[in-house]
């Protein structure tokens, strides 16, 4: 019930479906609408419960994909294998409902007041909270120095490129395509290694704040390399996803 | 409140659900072993690793590497449940019981937290960590633990969520009262039953 919620319970509430957009083949996001939402900060997650006609439920956790003070949103994946991802991103459309309870979790989180520089590191769809926090930034004017670097199988995988290029004005935004380059590419290819961080990482003794997220390997490796770096580790955040 | 329909949603039926029923509300199996921590790997070398029992700031008793090798160890099979909804059933950890730790201090906590290398903690009511319910593990599946899942050695709390099972643990502090570690200061329950659905503060 709107209002009545004790402070720090989450309660489970209805959403409906206002409209859903493809961002890439298999990516789509999905902007809810909600009668009680509290408000959430860049970098949170929220957990969803899908419910059938039998009465069977699923319930999984996704990155809030806008930014604080915008409408809800959320970027899923499909996992070919998958019970939830599958029927997101493809069977579900504007006016169908679900069940929505969050914001969660207070710590892989940013707001202009935490200042920078930022350096944001994302693999595929890791870069959904990292989107959030670009996002935030732009649009309460931070003036924190940001630079993204997104690990993505090819340009067409690349989720919300055209919203991403559009920070290059005020952000370092830089691709590494690891499986297909299209000709003439003149960014990153392959993974994430050291001699791309040399070029794009903050120096230690500048005290920047990274955010990590992708899968587990990638952000093993990535968060290992920035520690080796001198990054002290309470300053480099992660969030890690496997293949469930 | 009854929960509204998703139109078209409906359940998958997969070989690796047989034991389904048996899940805490709100899980699904997963055969793969996900990762889910704040920060970076640590990689503590053994010859440098400890594990201290402490109290009010002082030591009461520290085991080496060796030391914790020679401390009578359990082969256990346990299922585990994250809050993130992962459930991995059937899985073989090998490590010391915590009463066995705690019976070498003559102490009588009502609470303990568990701290470990890059600063993490998590709080445990003393109660929870009695004979049966917790170990500090150092093996999985017949193998060393893998840094990436803890290794050295974890805390194996299987009751609750697994986060209060402590990656790259340290050691305790006994407390005569309760206290919140690290993932309970950002939202998360105090305890952490998944029978109970205790994921964040308030449930």
């Amino acid at each position: 019930m709107a209002g009545t919620a004790v402070r720090g319970r989450l309660t489970w509430q209805t959403a409906t479906v206002a409209s859903v957009a493809d961002e890439t083949d298999t990516v789509r996001t999905i902007t809810l609408d909600l009668l009680d939402w509290p408000g959430h900060q860049a970098g949170q997650h929220l957990d969803v419960r899908l419910t059938a006609e039998d009465g069977y439920a699923a319930e999984r956790s996704y990155s809030i994909a806008s930014a604080a003070g915008e409408p809800v949103a959320i970027t899923v994946e499909r996992l070919e294998d998958g019970e939830v991802s599958p029927y997101l991103t493809q069977e579900l459309r504007p006016g169908d409902q679900m069940e929505i309870r969050g914001p969660i979790g207070n710590w892989f989180t940013w707001e202009p007041g935490d200042g920078g520089p930022l350096l944001l590191i994302a693999g595929g769809s890791g870069v959904v909270p990292l989107r959030a926090i670009l996002r935030h930034r732009q649009r309460a004017g931070s003036t924190a120095p940001a630079r993204l670097l997104y690990s993505s199988r090819s340009l067409e995988d690349v989720i919300y490129r055209h919203e991403l290029d559009q920070y290059r004005g005020s952000a370092d935004v830089r691709y590494t395509l690891t499986r297909r380059q299209p000709p003439g590419w003149g960014g990153f290819t392959g993974r994430v290694d050291d001699a791309m961080l040399t070029r794009i990482a903050w120096p230690a003794s500048q005290r920047p704040l990274a955010f990590i997220c992708g899968p587990t390997q990638f952000v093993e490796a990535v968060a290992g390399l920035l520690v080796a770096r001198h990054y002290p580790e309470n300053r480099v955040k992660t969030e890690r996803f496997g293949g469930a | 409140m009854t929960s509204p329909v998703s139109r078209g949603f409906h359940r998958l039926s997969r070989p690796g659900d047989a034991r389904a029923g048996q899940l805490p509300p709100g899980q699904h199996t997963t055969a793969d072993f996900p990762v889910l921590s704040a920060g970076p790997t640590p990689h503590t070398p053994l010859q440098e690793w400890t594990f201290s029992i402490r109290e009010g700031g002082a030591t009461l008793r520290t085991w080496t590497w060796s030391e914790f090798m020679e401390m009578p160890a359990e082969t256990v099979t346990v299922d585990i449940h994250c809050v993130t909804r992962w459930s991995k059933l059937g899985t073989v950890w090998r490590g010391v019981p915590v009463p066995a730790l705690l019976d070498q201090v003559a102490h009588d906590p009502s609470y303990v937290m568990a701290f470990s290398d890059g600063g993490y903690t998590t709080n445990l009511p003393a109660r929870d960590v009695t004979g049966g319910q917790a170990w500090v593990a150092y093996g999985y599946d017949g193998q060393p633990l893998p840094p990436e899942h803890g290794g050295p050695a974890r805390l194996l709390v299987p009751h609750l969520y697994f986060w209060k099972s402590a990656k790259w643990i340290r050691g305790l502090d006994l407390l005569d009262h309760d206290q919140p570690g690290f993932w309970e200061n950002y939202g998360y329950n105090n305890y952490g039953d998944p029978w109970r659905e205790q994921r964040y503060a308030g449930d």
